[in-house]
């Protein structure tokens, strides 16, 4: 299952949702697609795309949040994870795409070579961790209808949601973004205060 | 457990003045009557984290969608917490007001609680974070007031200093 494919399938459902990404290759994809002022491309900071979006659940709990984390990332901050199940918004989703590696900090190389592996590839299994961490839906996906499904479920439902999703290692096509960091920071508040769904 | 209920009241009231609707905390003991103050208003969010770290995240997701937050933390959650404060506050030009109970300093009975204390100040400055003491009950409300305006004009974090004079009361 490749990364960029799942984004597509839910890239229309995302208009009127705070999204929150990780640097690197996730954000680059997501970017491909389409920039748009309420999408919020976390550049550094590893572990913290998860806690910004909650806060900011938390802060507008009519809005949906989507976070689109990785294994990498989410590793780094697994104990976030349990501050989400605890505050329990019910309208975050968590998605992260596992793909074994920490690709987008030199752990990747073209071609699918993995220089640095994360523990998911040899057996730690996140949504098992989301589950035991008290999330009331978190589940593994492998094929791309499955995580369509789901994740397009999890958006339109109310319910605090993590969605692992398992995708090919694979380097994105560019990493190339015309919108600057700061440019960026004060589009995404503005977009999230003019559109505010209270 | 000589923490100053009436002081600690002074502190919460002064951070709701100052239109905070979302805290982020981890207990430390001279924090624990805030922490139970944001717990019991209805009016106030209060995020329970697992390490400091996530707070700064949380700060920055609730300055997104407009509202004003607080962490709550001692030293060594400041420590803690370097990284993201570098990586999202510093980085991304966010407000954050950090209230920090400042153990370690004269006074300081704990062995464990000695070490972290003579950092915060350095650490501090070396991140060109302003900061300021809040040692008596009269200078807190405008310190605070100063600090949320400051890290809101600025886009900066600040940090405010818990000192023993205010936060605790020997037993008579």
């Amino acid at each position: 299952m490749k990364r960029l494919d799942c984004l597509k399938a839910i890239y229309p459902q995302l208009e009127d949702c705070a999204v929150v990404t990780i640097m690197g290759a996730v954000a680059a994809e997501l970017y491909s697609l389409g920039h748009r002022a309420n999408f919020f491309y976390l550049e550094h900071a590893m572990g913290l795309a998860s806690s910004i979006g909650l806060g900011i659940a938390l802060s507008q709990p009519k809005r949906k949040v989507v976070v689109i984390d990785g294994d990498g990332s989410v590793l780094m901050n697994l104990g976030g994870l349990t501050t989400m199940a605890r505050s329990r918004p019910n309208n975050l989703v968590h998605i992260i795409f596992d793909n074994e590696t920490l690709l987008s900090v030199g752990g990747g190389a073209p071609g699918g070579y993995k220089w640095f592996t994360t523990a998911t590839s040899v057996g730690t299994d996140l949504a098992g961790i989301a589950k035991a961490a008290g999330f009331p839906r978190a589940q593994m996906v492998r094929e791309l209808e499955d995580f369509e499904e789901a994740a397009l479920d999890a958006i339109n439902g109310d319910q605090l949601t993590c969605i692992v999703a398992k995708v090919d290692a694979e380097m994105p096509k560019s990493f190339l973004m015309d919108v600057h960091m700061l440019e960026n920071r004060f589009e995404f508040p503005r977009a999230l205060q003019s559109r505010r769904s209270e | 457990m000589p923490v100053s209920v009436a002081n600690s009241q002074v502190v919460y009231d002064a951070m709701k003045g100052v239109g905070v609707t979302l805290v982020s905390a981890l207990p430390e003991t001279w924090l624990v009557h805030l922490v139970r103050m944001a717990d019991e208003d209805p009016e106030m969010t209060l995020v329970r984290l697992a390490k400091e770290e996530e707070g700064v995240g949380v700060s920055a997701g609730a300055h997104f969608a407009g509202v004003r937050s607080a962490m709550l933390l001692q030293n060594h959650g400041f420590l803690q917490a370097i990284n993201g404060i570098v990586g999202v506050s510093l980085l991304y030009k966010i407000p954050l007001l950090m209230l920090i109970t400042d153990r370690g300093s004269f006074g300081e009975k704990d062995p464990w609680q000695t070490e972290g204390g003579k950092y915060t100040r350095p650490v501090l400055d070396a991140l060109h974070i302003a900061h300021d003491d809040l040692n008596r009950a009269d200078e807190v409300k405008p310190k605070i007031a100063h600090a949320m305006t400051l890290a809101q004009s600025s886009l900066s974090p600040v940090a405010l200093l818990l000192q023993r004079d205010l936060m605790w009361e020997e037993p008579k």
